[in-house]
């Protein structure tokens, strides 16, 4: 080797260095595959400024809409940039149970680089304030002895509540009508109109309408501390632990020196906001490294089995 | 009424008044830029008012929000893009009185008749809105069937000429709608493989390719603008002679601030919708029904009264149960969150003073709406009359790939809206106006959805579509439906009655 040769590799070496020491230094593109004004994109946007201060440079937010998601998250795997520069928010159960029901995703459950899950919003079955029904047993013995009667709103097809909905009529043996809303938008007036008996919906809405609502049962390991009167499913007998989780994830093949840098500024922005976070209804995670591609394992085995049982 | 004298202090200081006057221009620009939608807009303003105080910031959103609303009139008039997609009945009249050289004078009046508009709302608002809220809940999935079958029968009026091919369009608007991911179930419909075609045809990217396109592609094959120039005289006479034009229509104003009213409340119902019902009513009323299409000020002055009264009107449900009435919303939703306000009975009686002087910030806003509009509007359109088709046609085709762009950063929804660019141009060719095309876009998921919704609700019941008939204020609307679909054929029977008794004598 040449005394050129080597200045060089290690002028090389010492500019790849600095490149990764010194990510970030422009803007940030990040993706959320929502419309403005979701609860993902209202996150996003109270993560931002502090992901700005935390990294130096400017995030910006794109929404990308489209096909529940799916449009995004398909060209995040085709055709995004492994650089760091562009991330893109995740949902579970979504990116686990689109690639089950169609084909033509575009996307694979797996082929992500998770940074970090961030949130956490459990199911939580919501009736009206002046609903006959006090408590969850009351509402499941109606519907034993009025099968498909009970109409429980939610949002979306395969989606988390449509699921924990399946399961509740699996764990206690009664039948559901379970109707389907585009969002959790439009749940709301459908429950407090009379048009559905109940909603199967997420805790931000039971905390946001508690005035008008009574929360029969949250799909979370133990109670919520924002939600303190709030039964679980578990201690009611019924094994629903489930939710929607919200993280961010960066193309596949970005490199993991970035995703580290990546990871440490969303924690951070996350500990910054998580006291209007769980104010709102939301549960606060730090989900990250192994234990991120770890959840999204046990979610999509989960939603495997139970939409396995309904074919 | 000390609640309302203290919202008026709170509101009367400079720098809310100031923040007003800014938004509603900021508003305004946005709102003419077809593909820039006021729900865009508020995203991007929504984190800067998070460090702002609770009023301030909800004032900002509500004044982007109102003049958004009304800024899309002027793409509407002076280049037949719908600047969004609440303007979409402002293009049927607005865009012909436009090319009569009559410009200025559907500014003015789209001006006058958004005023209006926005007032009514913000006084239904602050008078109304307990009673109109639970109006609102009486809307289920059965009843939004019948809202959309309702808004069906506008293609028997907007089919200038043929129904038939009004009837085509519409069929071939819902099938377009249907294209991406089903709303319920989650399949996904007519994707042929292409991922990317799981997000469907947007409402407003279709809009630009089936409105703008094709007068594009006139235009620059005649060589020649579309709009006369106007042979009118001084801004200050046009102004008089419009205001009293428009305000001579009492009866006309009347019901369509409470048409707009009335959708405006019900969530998911939004702007656009209030625009084309408003608009089918005054045609249904109207001494001279033969005017419309061919730039009808009452049409003109229907669709933007309504649609701007929905600005205040959507957040009846949204500040009274917490439910964004219409996507923009969800975005002022997320403002008062994060600053701990919850909806509710609460926002009206200890925080008072805040959510008054937030309601009374929109009318301010809906009046200053009045010189920021008039001296815009006529900058605007001396713009797009003095520059020649050669700089125009380039101009606004840029304009319309960038708002197809815009609206989800995707370069597929380009290649859509010159598809349907193409496709309009040609079926425009053949005697197909693009409204029916719309109507269908428009209503398609909102009837699909409420059908298969309703079905799913009656599925305890011996046969399940009877849920959709069930509700009273189902039948009302199943009757309002009929009486559209009859009614022309009436006073379509009356007429040729009346014509063959005058020419008898």
């Amino acid at each position: 080797m040449t005394l050129l040769q080597r200045t060089l590799a290690i002028v090389l070496v010492a500019l790849m260095g600095v490149a990764f020491a010194q990510f970030p230094e422009r803007t940030i593109d990040y993706v959320i595959s929502f419309n403005a004004g979701g609860e993902s994109d209202i996150t996003a946007r109270l993560q931002q400024p502090f992901l700005e201060e935390i990294l130096g440079v400017n995030v910006t937010i794109t929404n990308r809409a489209g096909g529940g998601g799916a449009v995004a998250w398909s060209e995040a795997q085709r055709s995004m940039r492994p650089d760091g520069y562009s991330v893109i928010g995740v949902n579970l159960p979504h990116i686990a149970t689109q690639p089950m029901e169609r084909t033509d995703t575009g996307y694979e459950t797996e082929n992500f680089e998770f940074i970090t899950w961030f949130q956490f919003t459990p199911n939580a079955l919501l009736v009206r304030n002046d609903s006959p029904f006090q408590t969850l047993d009351e509402l499941l013995a109606y519907a034993k002895e009025n099968p498909g009667s009970i109409t429980i709103g939610g949002s979306g097809s395969n989606t988390a509540n449509h699921i924990a909905t399946l399961q509740l009529e699996q764990l206690a043996g009664v039948d559901l009508t379970y109707v389907p809303f585009t969002g959790t938008g439009p749940t709301v007036p459908a429950l407090l109109g009379g048009h559905v008996s109940a909603l199967m919906s997420y805790t931000p809405m039971a905390v946001m309408q508690a005035g008008q609502v009574r929360t029969l049962a949250v799909a979370s390991a133990e109670r919520l501390s924002f939600l303190p009167d709030a039964p679980t499913f578990v201690e009611q007998g019924i094994e629903i632990v489930s939710g929607a989780h919200r993280g961010v994830a960066a193309p596949p093949g970005t490199p993991p020196e970035v995703v580290a840098v990546l990871r440490e500024a969303f924690e951070e922005a996350t500990r910054r906001i998580a006291e209007e976070q769980e104010e709102m209804g939301f549960a606060i995670i730090y989900v990250s490294g192994d234990e991120a591609l770890e959840l999204v394992r046990e979610v999509t085995e989960e939603y495997a089995a139970i939409l396995e049982t309904l074919q | 009424m000390d609640v309302l004298g203290a919202a008026l202090q709170q509101l009367f200081i400079p720098y809310h008044l100031l923040l007003v006057l800014v938004g509603t221009t900021v508003g305004l620009f946005v709102g003419a830029m077809p593909g820039l939608s006021a729900t865009m807009a508020l995203a991007v303003l929504l984190p800067f008012t998070f460090t702002m105080d609770a009023l301030a910031g909800l004032i900002a959103l509500g004044s982007v929000y109102m003049g958004a609303i009304y800024g899309g009139s002027f793409s509407a008039i002076l280049i037949n893009a719908p600047g969004t997609p609440s303007s979409v009945a402002t293009t049927f009249e607005g865009y012909p009185m436009a090319k009569a050289g009559r410009a200025e004078e559907a500014i003015t009046a789209a001006t006058i008749a958004s005023v209006v508009g926005g007032l009514f709302g913000v006084f239904a608002l602050l008078v109304l809105a307990p009673p109109l809220a639970a109006f609102s809940l009486r809307f289920g999935p059965p009843e939004y069937f019948w809202v959309a079958v309702l808004g069906l029968t506008l293609i028997g009026s907007l089919s200038s000429g043929t129904l038939l091919k009004g009837l085509m369009g519409g069929a071939l608007g819902v099938l377009i709608s249907i294209i991406g991911v089903s709303p319920i179930g989650g399949e996904s419909r007519f994707t042929y493989g292409f991922p990317a075609l799981q997000g469907g045809v947007e409402l407003i990217v279709a809009l630009i390719g089936l409105f703008v396109i094709p007068e594009l592609l006139v235009m620059a094959g005649t060589g020649v603008g579309a709009l006369a120039k106007s042979k009118l005289g001084t801004a200050r006479g046009l102004f008089l002679s419009t205001a009293k034009k428009v305000l001579s229509m009492p009866g006309n104003l009347l019901r369509s601030v409470i048409v707009g009213e009335i959708v405006s409340v019900i969530p998911g119902a939004g702007g656009n919708i209030a625009g084309l019902l408003a608009y089918n009513e005054a045609k249904r009323w109207s001494k001279h029904p033969e005017e419309y299409g061919k730039g009808s000020l009452e049409g003109l002055v229907a669709s933007e009264s309504s649609n701007n009264v929905t600005v205040a009107g959507s957040m009846v449900p949204l500040l009274t149960l917490g439910i964004p009435g219409a996507p923009p919303d969800a975005l002022i939703l997320g403002a008062m969150l994060m600053h701990g306000l919850r909806p509710g009975a609460e926002l009206f009686t200890t925080q008072g003073a805040l959510t008054y002087g937030f309601i009374l910030s929109m009318g301010v806003s809906a009046i200053v709406m009045l010189p920021i509009g008039l001296f815009g509007g006529r900058l605007i359109y001396q713009a797009v009359v003095r520059v020649p088709p050669s700089f125009l046609v380039p101009t606004v085709a840029s304009m319309a790939i960038l708002g197809s762009f815009a609206l989800r950063n995707s370069m597929t929804d380009v290649m859509i809206m010159l598809a349907l660019g193409l496709l309009g141009f040609v079926l425009k060719e053949i005697g197909f106006h693009p409204a029916p095309i719309a109507l269908g876009l428009i209503l398609g998921p909102i009837a699909e959805t409420g059908f298969v919704q309703s079905r799913l609700m009656g599925s305890a019941y011996a046969i399940p579509y009877f849920k959709l008939v069930e509700s009273p204020l189902s039948q009302v609307l199943i009757a309002l439906s009929v009486l559209a679909i009859v009614w022309p054929l009436v006073s379509d029977w009356r007429r040729r009655r009346a014509a063959r008794a005058g020419g008898s004598k």
